[in-house]
Protein backbone atom coordinates (compact mmCIF):
# COMPACT_ATOMS: atom_id res chain seq x y z
CA UNK A 1 0.00 0.00 0.00
CA UNK A 2 2.71 2.45 1.03
CA UNK A 3 4.98 1.55 -1.86
CA UNK A 4 2.04 1.91 -4.22
CA UNK A 5 1.36 5.35 -2.82
CA UNK A 6 5.02 6.30 -3.17
CA UNK A 7 5.29 5.16 -6.75
CA UNK A 8 2.18 7.19 -7.48
CA UNK A 9 3.85 10.24 -5.97
CA UNK A 10 7.01 9.72 -7.99
CA UNK A 11 5.04 9.19 -11.17
CA UNK A 12 3.09 12.42 -10.65
CA UNK A 13 6.27 14.34 -9.89
CA UNK A 14 7.88 13.02 -13.06
CA UNK A 15 4.85 13.92 -15.16
CA UNK A 16 4.74 17.48 -13.81
CA UNK A 17 8.47 18.00 -14.26
CA UNK A 18 8.40 16.57 -17.78
CA UNK A 19 5.69 19.03 -18.77
CA UNK A 20 7.75 21.77 -17.14
CA UNK A 21 10.91 20.75 -18.99
CA UNK A 22 9.16 20.63 -22.35
CA UNK A 23 8.58 24.37 -21.88
CA UNK A 24 12.34 24.83 -21.91
CA UNK A 25 13.07 22.83 -25.06
CA UNK A 26 15.31 25.49 -26.61
CA UNK A 27 17.37 25.79 -23.45
CA UNK A 28 17.83 22.05 -23.27
CA UNK A 29 18.81 21.89 -26.94
CA UNK A 30 21.43 24.57 -26.32
CA UNK A 31 22.63 22.68 -23.33
CA UNK A 32 22.99 19.55 -25.40
CA UNK A 33 25.07 21.50 -27.92
CA UNK A 34 27.31 22.87 -25.18
CA UNK A 35 28.29 19.28 -24.41
CA UNK A 36 30.10 18.66 -27.67
CA UNK A 37 33.58 19.31 -26.27
CA UNK A 38 34.46 15.57 -26.49
CA UNK A 39 34.13 15.84 -30.28
CA UNK A 40 36.64 18.68 -30.42
CA UNK A 41 38.99 16.57 -28.34
CA UNK A 42 38.47 13.64 -30.70
CA UNK A 43 39.42 15.94 -33.54
CA UNK A 44 42.75 16.75 -31.90
CA UNK A 45 43.44 13.06 -31.21
CA UNK A 46 42.77 11.76 -34.68
CA UNK A 47 44.05 14.74 -36.62
CA UNK A 48 47.48 14.40 -35.03
CA UNK A 49 47.58 10.58 -34.89
CA UNK A 50 48.02 10.70 -31.15
CA UNK A 51 46.07 7.50 -30.63
CA UNK A 52 48.94 5.34 -31.89
CA UNK A 53 50.72 5.71 -28.58
CA UNK A 54 47.79 4.35 -26.57
CA UNK A 55 46.88 1.46 -28.87
CA UNK A 56 43.32 2.49 -29.61
CA UNK A 57 42.30 2.59 -33.26
CA UNK A 58 40.74 5.68 -34.83
CA UNK A 59 37.34 4.04 -35.03
CA UNK A 60 37.35 2.83 -31.43
CA UNK A 61 38.48 6.24 -30.24
CA UNK A 62 35.71 8.03 -32.10
CA UNK A 63 33.18 5.58 -30.67
CA UNK A 64 34.63 6.20 -27.24
CA UNK A 65 34.21 9.95 -27.50
CA UNK A 66 30.69 9.63 -28.88
CA UNK A 67 29.80 7.41 -25.92
CA UNK A 68 31.51 9.84 -23.54
CA UNK A 69 29.28 12.55 -25.00
CA UNK A 70 26.20 10.40 -24.41
CA UNK A 71 27.13 9.42 -20.88
CA UNK A 72 27.80 13.05 -20.04
CA UNK A 73 24.46 14.11 -21.53
CA UNK A 74 22.59 11.71 -19.28
CA UNK A 75 24.56 12.25 -16.12
CA UNK A 76 24.64 16.05 -15.94
CA UNK A 77 23.64 17.23 -12.49
CA UNK A 78 22.88 20.79 -11.44
CA UNK A 79 21.00 20.23 -8.20
CA UNK A 80 23.35 22.46 -6.19
CA UNK A 81 22.46 25.52 -8.29
CA UNK A 82 18.69 24.97 -7.96
CA UNK A 83 19.02 24.21 -4.29
CA UNK A 84 21.17 27.25 -3.60
CA UNK A 85 18.62 29.54 -5.22
CA UNK A 86 15.68 27.92 -3.45
CA UNK A 87 17.45 28.05 -0.14
CA UNK A 88 18.61 31.67 -0.49
CA UNK A 89 15.20 32.87 -1.66
CA UNK A 90 13.34 31.00 1.06
CA UNK A 91 11.49 28.89 -1.51
CA UNK A 92 12.60 25.84 0.40
CA UNK A 93 10.20 26.53 3.27
CA UNK A 94 6.99 25.30 1.55
CA UNK A 95 8.86 22.22 0.27
CA UNK A 96 9.97 21.35 3.77
CA UNK A 97 6.40 21.30 5.04
CA UNK A 98 5.39 18.70 2.46
CA UNK A 99 5.69 15.05 3.49
CA UNK A 100 8.33 14.47 0.82
CA UNK A 101 12.07 15.07 0.87
CA UNK A 102 12.66 18.09 -1.43
CA UNK A 103 15.47 16.21 -3.12
CA UNK A 104 12.87 13.93 -4.71
CA UNK A 105 11.61 17.00 -6.50
CA UNK A 106 15.07 17.82 -7.84
CA UNK A 107 15.63 14.19 -8.72
CA UNK A 108 12.43 14.13 -10.78
CA UNK A 109 13.53 17.37 -12.43
CA UNK A 110 16.78 15.77 -13.56
CA UNK A 111 15.18 12.59 -14.85
CA UNK A 112 12.52 14.56 -16.74
CA UNK A 113 15.22 16.74 -18.23
CA UNK A 114 17.09 13.68 -19.46
CA UNK A 115 13.97 12.40 -21.21
CA UNK A 116 13.53 15.80 -22.88
CA UNK A 117 17.18 15.81 -23.87
CA UNK A 118 17.16 12.39 -25.51
CA UNK A 119 15.96 13.50 -28.97
CA UNK A 120 18.53 16.32 -29.14
CA UNK A 121 21.33 13.96 -28.17
CA UNK A 122 20.20 11.54 -30.87
CA UNK A 123 20.19 14.31 -33.47
CA UNK A 124 23.74 15.28 -32.52
CA UNK A 125 24.79 11.61 -32.73
CA UNK A 126 23.17 11.43 -36.18
CA UNK A 127 25.28 14.35 -37.39
CA UNK A 128 28.34 12.76 -35.81
CA UNK A 129 27.77 9.63 -37.90
CA UNK A 130 27.33 11.69 -41.06
CA UNK A 131 30.80 13.15 -40.52
CA UNK A 132 32.31 9.85 -39.32
CA UNK A 133 30.48 7.15 -41.27
CA UNK A 134 33.19 4.55 -40.56
CA UNK A 135 32.44 4.61 -36.84
CA UNK A 136 28.81 3.49 -37.13
CA UNK A 137 28.10 0.45 -34.99
CA UNK A 138 25.17 -1.08 -33.17
CA UNK A 139 25.90 -2.29 -29.65
CA UNK A 140 24.08 -5.49 -28.74
CA UNK A 141 21.11 -5.36 -26.40
CA UNK A 142 22.96 -6.75 -23.39
CA UNK A 143 25.69 -4.11 -23.65
CA UNK A 144 23.10 -1.39 -24.21
CA UNK A 145 21.22 -2.49 -21.11
CA UNK A 146 24.33 -2.72 -18.94
CA UNK A 147 25.67 0.63 -20.08
CA UNK A 148 22.31 2.31 -19.50
CA UNK A 149 22.45 0.99 -15.95
CA UNK A 150 26.01 2.13 -15.42
CA UNK A 151 25.20 5.57 -16.87
CA UNK A 152 22.31 5.81 -14.43
CA UNK A 153 24.60 4.75 -11.59
CA UNK A 154 27.08 7.40 -12.67
CA UNK A 155 24.23 9.93 -12.58
CA UNK A 156 23.30 8.73 -9.08
CA UNK A 157 26.88 9.11 -7.82
CA UNK A 158 27.07 12.66 -9.16
CA UNK A 159 23.62 13.47 -7.84
CA UNK A 160 24.59 12.28 -4.35
CA UNK A 161 27.90 14.15 -4.36
CA UNK A 162 26.19 17.35 -5.48
CA UNK A 163 23.37 16.92 -2.99
CA UNK A 164 25.95 16.65 -0.22
CA UNK A 165 27.58 19.84 -1.49
CA UNK A 166 24.15 21.46 -1.80
CA UNK A 167 23.45 20.73 1.86
CA UNK A 168 26.52 22.81 2.70
CA UNK A 169 24.31 25.77 1.66
CA UNK A 170 22.81 25.54 5.13
CA UNK A 171 26.18 26.61 6.52
CA UNK A 172 27.93 28.68 3.84
CA UNK A 173 25.03 30.10 1.73
CA UNK A 174 27.10 29.92 -1.46
CA UNK A 175 27.84 26.26 -2.00
CA UNK A 176 28.04 26.55 -5.78
CA UNK A 177 31.66 27.66 -5.58
CA UNK A 178 32.51 24.36 -3.88
CA UNK A 179 30.72 22.61 -6.71
CA UNK A 180 32.79 24.53 -9.27
CA UNK A 181 35.88 23.36 -7.41
CA UNK A 182 34.76 19.73 -7.55
CA UNK A 183 33.91 20.09 -11.21
CA UNK A 184 37.58 20.56 -12.15
CA UNK A 185 38.73 17.02 -11.22
CA UNK A 186 35.50 15.70 -12.70
CA UNK A 187 36.31 17.40 -15.98
CA UNK A 188 39.91 16.26 -16.26
CA UNK A 189 39.88 12.85 -14.56
CA UNK A 190 36.53 11.43 -15.63
CA UNK A 191 37.61 10.66 -19.18
CA UNK A 192 35.49 13.33 -20.85
CA UNK A 193 38.47 15.05 -22.48
CA UNK A 194 40.86 12.10 -22.77
CA UNK A 195 40.26 8.40 -22.08
CA UNK A 196 41.72 7.29 -18.76
CA UNK A 197 43.69 4.65 -20.70
CA UNK A 198 45.83 7.46 -22.13
CA UNK A 199 46.77 8.91 -18.73
CA UNK A 200 50.39 8.65 -17.65
CA UNK A 201 51.23 5.89 -15.17
CA UNK A 202 51.71 8.13 -12.17
CA UNK A 203 48.07 9.24 -12.47
CA UNK A 204 46.62 5.89 -13.46
CA UNK A 205 48.00 4.34 -10.28
CA UNK A 206 45.68 6.30 -8.02
CA UNK A 207 42.86 7.58 -10.20
CA UNK A 208 40.86 4.35 -9.93
CA UNK A 209 40.58 4.87 -6.18
CA UNK A 210 38.54 8.03 -6.82
CA UNK A 211 34.98 7.99 -8.16
CA UNK A 212 35.90 10.04 -11.25
CA UNK A 213 36.78 7.31 -13.82
CA UNK A 214 33.50 5.58 -13.02
CA UNK A 215 31.53 8.66 -13.99
CA UNK A 216 32.28 8.74 -17.71
CA UNK A 217 35.24 6.58 -18.66
CA UNK A 218 33.77 3.29 -17.46
CA UNK A 219 30.25 3.60 -18.94
CA UNK A 220 31.67 5.03 -22.18
CA UNK A 221 34.15 2.15 -22.55
CA UNK A 222 31.38 -0.30 -21.86
CA UNK A 223 29.02 1.19 -24.43
CA UNK A 224 31.66 1.68 -27.12
CA UNK A 225 32.97 -1.88 -26.77
CA UNK A 226 36.44 -0.94 -25.55
CA UNK A 227 38.11 -3.26 -23.08
CA UNK A 228 36.72 -2.93 -19.57
CA UNK A 229 35.67 -5.14 -16.70
CA UNK A 230 31.87 -4.85 -16.55
CA UNK A 231 31.08 -6.40 -13.21
CA UNK A 232 33.94 -4.91 -11.26
CA UNK A 233 33.05 -1.48 -12.65
CA UNK A 234 29.39 -1.70 -11.76
CA UNK A 235 30.23 -3.13 -8.33
CA UNK A 236 32.52 -0.18 -7.60
CA UNK A 237 29.85 2.26 -8.77
CA UNK A 238 27.37 0.64 -6.38
CA UNK A 239 29.96 0.75 -3.59
CA UNK A 240 30.34 4.50 -4.06
CA UNK A 241 26.57 4.95 -3.88
CA UNK A 242 26.36 2.80 -0.73
CA UNK A 243 29.09 4.93 0.78
CA UNK A 244 27.67 8.32 -0.25
CA UNK A 245 24.02 7.77 0.58
CA UNK A 246 24.40 7.65 4.41
CA UNK A 247 26.67 10.71 4.24
CA UNK A 248 23.92 12.56 2.44
CA UNK A 249 21.29 11.40 4.95
CA UNK A 250 23.42 12.61 7.83
CA UNK A 251 24.30 15.99 6.39
CA UNK A 252 20.70 16.59 5.32
CA UNK A 253 19.26 15.90 8.76
CA UNK A 254 21.97 18.02 10.40
CA UNK A 255 21.51 20.83 7.86
CA UNK A 256 17.73 20.94 8.15
CA UNK A 257 18.09 22.05 11.73
CA UNK A 258 20.30 24.95 10.67
CA UNK A 259 17.81 26.21 8.08
CA UNK A 260 16.53 29.71 8.62
CA UNK A 261 13.87 30.72 6.14
CA UNK A 262 15.37 33.73 4.46
CA UNK A 263 13.39 36.13 2.32
CA UNK A 264 9.99 34.91 3.37
CA UNK B 1 30.10 61.57 -23.69
CA UNK B 2 32.05 62.93 -20.82
CA UNK B 3 34.97 60.63 -20.00
CA UNK B 4 35.47 62.09 -16.53
CA UNK B 5 31.90 61.42 -15.53
CA UNK B 6 32.15 57.83 -16.77
CA UNK B 7 35.40 57.36 -14.92
CA UNK B 8 33.84 58.58 -11.69
CA UNK B 9 30.84 56.33 -12.15
CA UNK B 10 33.12 53.39 -12.82
CA UNK B 11 35.01 53.97 -9.56
CA UNK B 12 31.66 53.84 -7.77
CA UNK B 13 30.79 50.57 -9.52
CA UNK B 14 34.10 49.09 -8.42
CA UNK B 15 33.56 50.19 -4.87
CA UNK B 16 30.07 48.73 -4.50
CA UNK B 17 30.71 45.44 -6.25
CA UNK B 18 33.98 44.70 -4.46
CA UNK B 19 32.33 45.51 -1.14
CA UNK B 20 29.52 43.08 -1.86
CA UNK B 21 31.88 40.34 -3.07
CA UNK B 22 34.03 40.59 0.02
CA UNK B 23 30.98 39.48 1.99
CA UNK B 24 31.87 35.98 0.87
CA UNK B 25 35.54 35.75 1.78
CA UNK B 26 35.81 31.97 1.87
CA UNK B 27 34.38 31.94 -1.63
CA UNK B 28 37.36 33.89 -2.89
CA UNK B 29 39.69 31.34 -1.34
CA UNK B 30 37.77 28.46 -2.92
CA UNK B 31 37.86 30.25 -6.27
CA UNK B 32 41.62 30.63 -5.96
CA UNK B 33 42.03 26.89 -5.43
CA UNK B 34 39.64 26.27 -8.33
CA UNK B 35 41.65 28.36 -10.75
CA UNK B 36 44.94 26.78 -9.70
CA UNK B 37 43.50 23.28 -10.11
CA UNK B 38 41.98 24.23 -13.43
CA UNK B 39 45.36 25.40 -14.72
CA UNK B 40 47.04 22.21 -13.47
CA UNK B 41 44.30 20.18 -15.15
CA UNK B 42 44.74 21.83 -18.52
CA UNK B 43 48.51 21.49 -18.41
CA UNK B 44 47.99 17.83 -17.51
CA UNK B 45 45.71 17.40 -20.51
CA UNK B 46 48.25 19.10 -22.74
CA UNK B 47 50.99 16.80 -21.45
CA UNK B 48 48.88 13.77 -22.43
CA UNK B 49 48.75 15.08 -25.98
CA UNK B 50 52.50 15.56 -26.06
CA UNK B 51 53.53 12.36 -24.29
CA UNK B 52 54.66 10.36 -27.30
CA UNK B 53 56.30 12.79 -29.68
CA UNK B 54 57.58 16.24 -29.06
CA UNK B 55 55.23 18.28 -31.23
CA UNK B 56 51.65 18.67 -32.40
CA UNK B 57 50.98 20.45 -35.66
CA UNK B 58 54.34 22.14 -35.41
CA UNK B 59 53.90 23.31 -31.82
CA UNK B 60 56.24 22.10 -29.11
CA UNK B 61 54.97 21.61 -25.57
CA UNK B 62 56.76 24.73 -24.31
CA UNK B 63 55.22 26.74 -27.14
CA UNK B 64 51.75 25.37 -26.51
CA UNK B 65 52.10 26.53 -22.91
CA UNK B 66 52.06 30.11 -24.19
CA UNK B 67 48.58 29.53 -25.59
CA UNK B 68 47.59 28.11 -22.24
CA UNK B 69 48.90 31.23 -20.49
CA UNK B 70 47.06 33.60 -22.79
CA UNK B 71 43.91 31.54 -22.47
CA UNK B 72 44.17 31.69 -18.67
CA UNK B 73 44.51 35.47 -18.71
CA UNK B 74 41.54 35.85 -21.06
CA UNK B 75 39.49 33.40 -19.02
CA UNK B 76 40.31 35.42 -15.92
CA UNK B 77 39.12 38.58 -17.66
CA UNK B 78 35.94 36.78 -18.69
CA UNK B 79 35.32 35.68 -15.11
CA UNK B 80 36.09 39.10 -13.69
CA UNK B 81 34.06 41.29 -16.02
CA UNK B 82 32.12 39.59 -18.79
CA UNK B 83 30.54 36.68 -16.99
CA UNK B 84 29.08 38.48 -13.95
CA UNK B 85 27.78 41.40 -16.01
CA UNK B 86 26.55 39.82 -19.18
CA UNK B 87 24.68 36.98 -17.50
CA UNK B 88 22.94 39.75 -15.60
CA UNK B 89 21.47 41.06 -18.89
CA UNK B 90 19.37 37.91 -19.07
CA UNK B 91 18.00 38.64 -15.62
CA UNK B 92 17.33 42.29 -16.46
CA UNK B 93 15.32 41.30 -19.49
CA UNK B 94 13.41 38.49 -17.81
CA UNK B 95 12.36 40.58 -14.87
CA UNK B 96 11.89 43.81 -16.77
CA UNK B 97 14.48 45.66 -14.71
CA UNK B 98 16.22 46.79 -17.89
CA UNK B 99 13.73 49.68 -17.71
CA UNK B 100 15.66 51.17 -14.80
CA UNK B 101 18.93 50.87 -16.69
CA UNK B 102 17.54 52.56 -19.78
CA UNK B 103 16.12 55.41 -17.73
CA UNK B 104 19.47 56.34 -16.22
CA UNK B 105 21.31 59.31 -17.75
CA UNK B 106 24.21 57.10 -18.74
CA UNK B 107 25.02 54.85 -21.66
CA UNK B 108 23.16 51.57 -21.24
CA UNK B 109 25.92 49.42 -22.72
CA UNK B 110 28.45 50.98 -20.37
CA UNK B 111 26.22 50.37 -17.38
CA UNK B 112 25.36 46.82 -18.32
CA UNK B 113 28.89 45.76 -19.20
CA UNK B 114 30.80 47.19 -16.28
CA UNK B 115 28.41 47.30 -13.34
CA UNK B 116 29.76 44.27 -11.55
CA UNK B 117 33.18 42.84 -10.94
CA UNK B 118 34.22 39.50 -9.57
CA UNK B 119 37.57 39.93 -7.84
CA UNK B 120 38.37 36.21 -7.76
CA UNK B 121 39.04 36.38 -11.50
CA UNK B 122 42.09 38.56 -10.76
CA UNK B 123 43.83 35.53 -9.35
CA UNK B 124 43.40 33.73 -12.62
CA UNK B 125 44.77 36.70 -14.55
CA UNK B 126 47.80 36.69 -12.26
CA UNK B 127 48.30 32.94 -12.72
CA UNK B 128 48.17 33.45 -16.48
CA UNK B 129 50.80 36.18 -16.27
CA UNK B 130 53.08 34.00 -14.16
CA UNK B 131 52.77 31.21 -16.69
CA UNK B 132 53.55 33.64 -19.53
CA UNK B 133 56.64 34.94 -17.73
CA UNK B 134 57.78 31.35 -17.26
CA UNK B 135 57.12 30.67 -20.96
CA UNK B 136 59.12 33.74 -21.96
CA UNK B 137 62.05 32.29 -20.03
CA UNK B 138 61.91 28.74 -21.35
CA UNK B 139 61.25 29.80 -24.93
CA UNK B 140 63.92 32.49 -24.76
CA UNK B 141 61.63 35.13 -26.18
CA UNK B 142 63.63 38.25 -26.67
CA UNK B 143 61.97 41.18 -24.99
CA UNK B 144 62.30 44.13 -27.29
CA UNK B 145 60.01 47.08 -27.71
CA UNK B 146 58.27 45.90 -30.88
CA UNK B 147 57.45 42.55 -29.25
CA UNK B 148 55.93 44.29 -26.25
CA UNK B 149 53.86 46.64 -28.39
CA UNK B 150 52.68 43.90 -30.73
CA UNK B 151 51.74 41.53 -27.93
CA UNK B 152 49.89 44.32 -26.15
CA UNK B 153 47.98 45.17 -29.33
CA UNK B 154 47.05 41.58 -30.14
CA UNK B 155 45.99 40.74 -26.60
CA UNK B 156 43.83 43.86 -26.34
CA UNK B 157 42.26 42.94 -29.67
CA UNK B 158 41.56 39.47 -28.28
CA UNK B 159 39.85 41.02 -25.29
CA UNK B 160 37.71 43.17 -27.60
CA UNK B 161 36.69 40.17 -29.71
CA UNK B 162 35.90 38.12 -26.63
CA UNK B 163 33.84 40.92 -25.13
CA UNK B 164 31.91 41.41 -28.37
CA UNK B 165 31.14 37.69 -28.60
CA UNK B 166 29.79 37.62 -25.07
CA UNK B 167 27.86 40.83 -25.53
CA UNK B 168 26.44 39.63 -28.83
CA UNK B 169 25.14 36.39 -27.35
CA UNK B 170 23.68 38.14 -24.33
CA UNK B 171 21.94 40.71 -26.50
CA UNK B 172 19.96 38.01 -28.28
CA UNK B 173 18.03 37.52 -25.02
CA UNK B 174 15.97 40.55 -25.98
CA UNK B 175 14.21 38.30 -28.49
CA UNK B 176 14.50 34.86 -26.96
CA UNK B 177 14.25 35.81 -23.25
CA UNK B 178 15.37 32.44 -21.93
CA UNK B 179 18.86 31.96 -23.27
CA UNK B 180 20.82 31.28 -20.12
CA UNK B 181 22.39 28.39 -21.91
CA UNK B 182 23.48 30.29 -24.99
CA UNK B 183 26.36 31.66 -22.94
CA UNK B 184 27.13 28.07 -21.92
CA UNK B 185 27.45 27.12 -25.62
CA UNK B 186 29.80 30.04 -26.20
CA UNK B 187 31.83 29.02 -23.15
CA UNK B 188 32.25 25.47 -24.38
CA UNK B 189 33.32 26.66 -27.84
CA UNK B 190 35.82 29.05 -26.30
CA UNK B 191 37.36 26.02 -24.65
CA UNK B 192 38.97 25.33 -28.00
CA UNK B 193 41.11 28.42 -27.48
CA UNK B 194 43.34 26.34 -25.21
CA UNK B 195 44.84 24.51 -28.15
CA UNK B 196 46.75 25.66 -31.22
CA UNK B 197 44.37 26.18 -34.09
CA UNK B 198 46.25 24.04 -36.58
CA UNK B 199 45.89 20.95 -34.43
CA UNK B 200 42.29 20.74 -35.66
CA UNK B 201 41.03 19.44 -38.96
CA UNK B 202 40.52 21.84 -41.82
CA UNK B 203 36.74 22.20 -41.42
CA UNK B 204 36.95 23.05 -37.77
CA UNK B 205 39.78 25.45 -38.49
CA UNK B 206 37.62 27.31 -40.98
CA UNK B 207 34.68 27.30 -38.59
CA UNK B 208 36.80 28.66 -35.76
CA UNK B 209 38.30 31.42 -37.84
CA UNK B 210 35.21 32.63 -39.64
CA UNK B 211 32.15 32.13 -37.44
CA UNK B 212 33.63 32.20 -33.98
CA UNK B 213 37.07 33.75 -34.39
CA UNK B 214 38.74 31.78 -31.62
CA UNK B 215 41.75 31.52 -33.89
CA UNK B 216 42.34 35.22 -33.48
CA UNK B 217 41.81 35.19 -29.76
CA UNK B 218 44.66 32.98 -28.60
CA UNK B 219 46.66 31.67 -31.54
CA UNK B 220 47.79 34.97 -33.06
CA UNK B 221 48.98 36.51 -29.76
CA UNK B 222 50.94 33.31 -29.10
CA UNK B 223 52.52 33.52 -32.51
CA UNK B 224 53.60 37.04 -31.66
CA UNK B 225 55.33 35.63 -28.59
CA UNK B 226 57.19 33.16 -30.75
CA UNK B 227 58.01 35.75 -33.36
CA UNK B 228 56.12 33.76 -35.99
CA UNK B 229 53.20 36.09 -36.67
CA UNK B 230 53.16 37.80 -40.02
CA UNK B 231 52.17 41.42 -40.14
CA UNK B 232 49.05 40.76 -42.20
CA UNK B 233 47.71 38.44 -39.51
CA UNK B 234 48.12 41.10 -36.85
CA UNK B 235 46.47 43.69 -39.06
CA UNK B 236 43.66 41.27 -39.76
CA UNK B 237 43.14 40.75 -36.06
CA UNK B 238 42.93 44.49 -35.47
CA UNK B 239 40.36 44.81 -38.25
CA UNK B 240 38.33 41.85 -36.95
CA UNK B 241 38.35 43.33 -33.45
CA UNK B 242 37.12 46.70 -34.76
CA UNK B 243 34.39 45.09 -36.82
CA UNK B 244 33.25 43.00 -33.85
CA UNK B 245 33.18 45.96 -31.47
CA UNK B 246 31.26 48.20 -33.85
CA UNK B 247 28.83 45.45 -34.85
CA UNK B 248 28.09 44.48 -31.28
CA UNK B 249 27.39 48.13 -30.43
CA UNK B 250 25.09 48.51 -33.45
CA UNK B 251 23.40 45.23 -32.64
CA UNK B 252 22.68 46.35 -29.08
CA UNK B 253 21.11 49.62 -30.24
CA UNK B 254 19.11 47.70 -32.84
CA UNK B 255 17.95 45.11 -30.31
CA UNK B 256 16.80 47.79 -27.87
CA UNK B 257 14.16 48.82 -30.39
CA UNK B 258 12.54 45.44 -29.85
CA UNK B 259 12.65 45.59 -26.08
CA UNK B 260 9.19 45.34 -24.61
CA UNK B 261 9.39 45.51 -20.87
CA UNK B 262 8.21 42.61 -18.73
CA UNK B 263 5.94 42.42 -15.73
CA UNK B 264 5.64 46.14 -15.15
Amino acid sequence: MISNFNSHKIFTLLKVQYANMLEYRVEIALWAISGIIPFFMLNIWTNNNLNESINISDVMLSRYFLCAFFVRQFSVVWVVFSFEEDSLMGKLSPYLIQPLNPFFRYFAQHVAEQITRLPFALIIAFFFFIFNPESIWIPNLGILFLSTISTFLSFLIQFLIQSIVACLCFWTEKASSIERLLFIPTLFLSGLLAPVASFPKYVKSWVYFTPFPYLIDFPANLLSGNATNVFVGIAIQILWIVFLFPVFRKIWSAGKKKYTAMGS
Amino acid sequence: MNPRKYFKVYIKFLHTSIASELEYKTNILIDLITSILSLIGSIFLLSIFFQNDGSIAGWKFEQALIIQGIYTILNGITNTWFNPNLTEIVKHIREGTLDFVLLKPIDSQFFISLKKINPSGFLEIMLGFLLLVYCIRINQVDLNLSFLILSLITISCSICILYSLWFFVSTTTIWFVKTWNATEVLRSFLYIGRFPLNSFSLYLRIFFSVFIPIAFITTIPSEVFLGLAQLWKILLEVIVAMVFLITSRKFWLFALKFYTSASS
